[in-house]
């Protein structure tokens, strides 16, 4: 999902970035006031793991493989604002020595990646892992949530292409939507068995980072930014309103391509068959969510053993680390 | 793991601020670039191919990169086809999008991680954001070998698998690196503390 230069225009690449830019700042913020200095290294060396994770590649069917992207399994890990942190990171160095997602565009990456990924993500990890015990409620919750911020982040992908005018929204949003429901499902799956397999070994790892204090700032100011990004880029094309971005941009006269989109309100004849597949779209989708919803469930209850093994070592280690 | 080409040594040593600045102007350039001037698009070509010819970067490396970028590019380029006017939308992304990660290529080919860290850190990026980079860019092959001995061990010992029990093991394999990771972080913190930082 790493966008090129070239995909979005200045207008969107702008806004996008702005967005991500003040999602990053609140991250760095919460970092300097909340992360204790023992963590600092674990941030550059969870980058680096990250980086590594997304080299080993999972067979799929047909030959084809996949990998993870890893922005919920980082953001239970290590919390949401350090996962920002991280995931950014990652995508910056991507940009700047592996030429791997644009740099006009990385404001559009860090948004639909770090931030998506790693706060609305982690926000829908912590909801969902109180609904059942222990470490099966931890595992549903992180393997739906990871679904979902995936296919999310791929609706805010498509709605920024179409802002852009690269790609239509009737094509951008189900194909990207359809894409990404799959591929959601590999990372779901993938971020749970990594998960257990942390726990297994180093349940210490697992619980909430001590230093991840409640803080209203960080939560109205991820909200308030993660709202702005659905409004800009989702909201104008579900509904049937004229785009506002465009019509910002062309009433700004910096809009180069208004004169193929904008000007005169779509054609009556097309708008049913638009609103129609957008309708029937989004019903899969819902369908789709609650049936990944209940899938995740069984999942969890299949990996998880019912009756928590006592690990002496890693109890004794749990122990030591406790200051 | 052999890592792929990543530096050349860059035999002209033009300050890194001129090459970062000069490459991200030249990708602001041909993103806001409108449409109906698209011919100075060529300009934009010419200097990077002189600039790619003074920093010797092998033209395999460019191409080489670029291969890896151009599925994708293509791939969604094909999406812009449904609209009105649609292959001129097209050309025009395939462009764009090829010069850029030409750009950044060249810039990459060119530049290492401590010129970027020095240019980041004259715009005033945060301390913490540039201390993740570097650490991640140190410790990006230290793991990633880890990784691949990890993998190589579990094949050693196992002769078929199903694709269940894959990935199982491949996940497992990403759980212990990242408890590794976070071991090693630790370490690293006590020999940074060592050393007197902070």
């Amino acid at each position: 999902m790493h966008i090129p230069d070239g995909f979005l225009d200045t207008k969107a690449a702008a806004t996008v970035g702005a967005l991500s830019a003040a999602g990053l700042g609140v991250a760095l913020r919460q970092a300097r006031l909340h992360l204790p200095p023992r963590r600092v290294p674990l941030l550059g060396l969870s980058a680096a793991f990250v980086f590594a994770a997304q080299m080993i590649n999972f067979p799929v069917a047909g030959g084809t493989s996949g990998h993870l992207i890893g922005g919920v399994l980082t953001a239970v890990l290590l919390g949401p604002s350090a996962a920002v942190i991280v995931i950014s990171s990652v995508l910056i160095v991507q940009c700047f020595l592996f030429a791997d997602g644009g740099v006009t565009a990385l404001g559009a990456n860090i948004f639909n990646m770090a931030i998506i990924g790693g706060v609305l993500g982690w926000t829908v990890y912590r909801l969902l892992s109180r609904l059942a015990n222990g470490l099966t409620g931890q595992i549903w919750a992180a393997t739906f949530a990871s679904w979902l911020s995936t296919v999310v982040a791929s609706i805010v992908c498509a709605g920024e292409l179409a802002a852009s005018g690269t790609i239509p929204w009737k094509v951008a949003f189900p194909a990207m939507t359809a894409v990404h429901m799959l591929i959601g499902i590999g990372e779901a799956i993938i971020t749970a068995l990594v998960l257990v397999a942390v726990s297994a070994s180093r349940p210490d790892l697992l619980a909430p980072p001590a230093g991840a204090t409640r803080s209203y700032f960080s939560f109205t100011a991820y909200g308030v930014l993660i709202a702005l990004g659905l409004a800009l880029f989702v909201s104008p094309f579900a509904s049937t309103a004229p785009d506002g971005l465009d019509k910002t941009a062309e009433s700004l006269g910096f809009d180069d391509k208004a004169a193929v989109i904008v000007p005169s309100p779509m054609p009556e004849y097309k708008m049913p068959l638009i609103t129609s597949a957008n309708l029937s779209t989004s019903v899969a989708g819902a369908v789709g969510t609650v049936f990944v919803f209940g899938l995740a469930w069984i999942f969890a209850r299949i990996l998880v053993p019912r009756t928590e093994p006592v690990d002496p070592l890693a109890a004794a280690r749990l122990e030591t680390k406790q200051p | 793991m052999h890592p792929p080409l990543l530096y050349q040594p860059a035999p002209a040593r033009i300050n890194a601020t001129i090459k970062v600045m000069g490459a991200l102007a030249m990708v602001f350039f041909v993103v806001a670039l409108p449409a109906r001037h698209a011919i100075f698009l060529l300009p934009v070509a010419a200097i990077l191919l002189i600039s790619a010819i003074i920093g010797r970067v092998r033209l395999r490396f460019i191409l080489g990169r670029l291969l890896i970028a151009e599925p994708f590019i293509l791939g969604v380029a094909l999406l812009s086809l449904f609209q009105p006017g649609g292959w001129r939308v097209m050309l025009l992304i395939i462009a764009r999008c090829t010069l850029c990660v030409a750009t950044m290529i060249v810039l990459a080919g060119t530049c290492t991680i401590s010129e970027l860290v020095r240019v980041l850190k004259s715009v005033r990026i945060p301390s913490l954001l540039i201390t993740t980079m570097l650490l991640m860019h140190r410790y990006l092959f230290v793991l990633g070998e880890e990784a691949h001995r990890m993998r190589r061990a579990r094949a050693s010992r196992t002769f078929r698998i199903s694709r269940r029990f894959e990935w199982q093991n491949l996940a497992t394999v990403i759980g212990q690196l990242f408890i590794r990771s976070a071991d090693r972080a630790d370490r690293i913190y006590a020999a940074m503390c060592a050393r007197g930082w902070r």
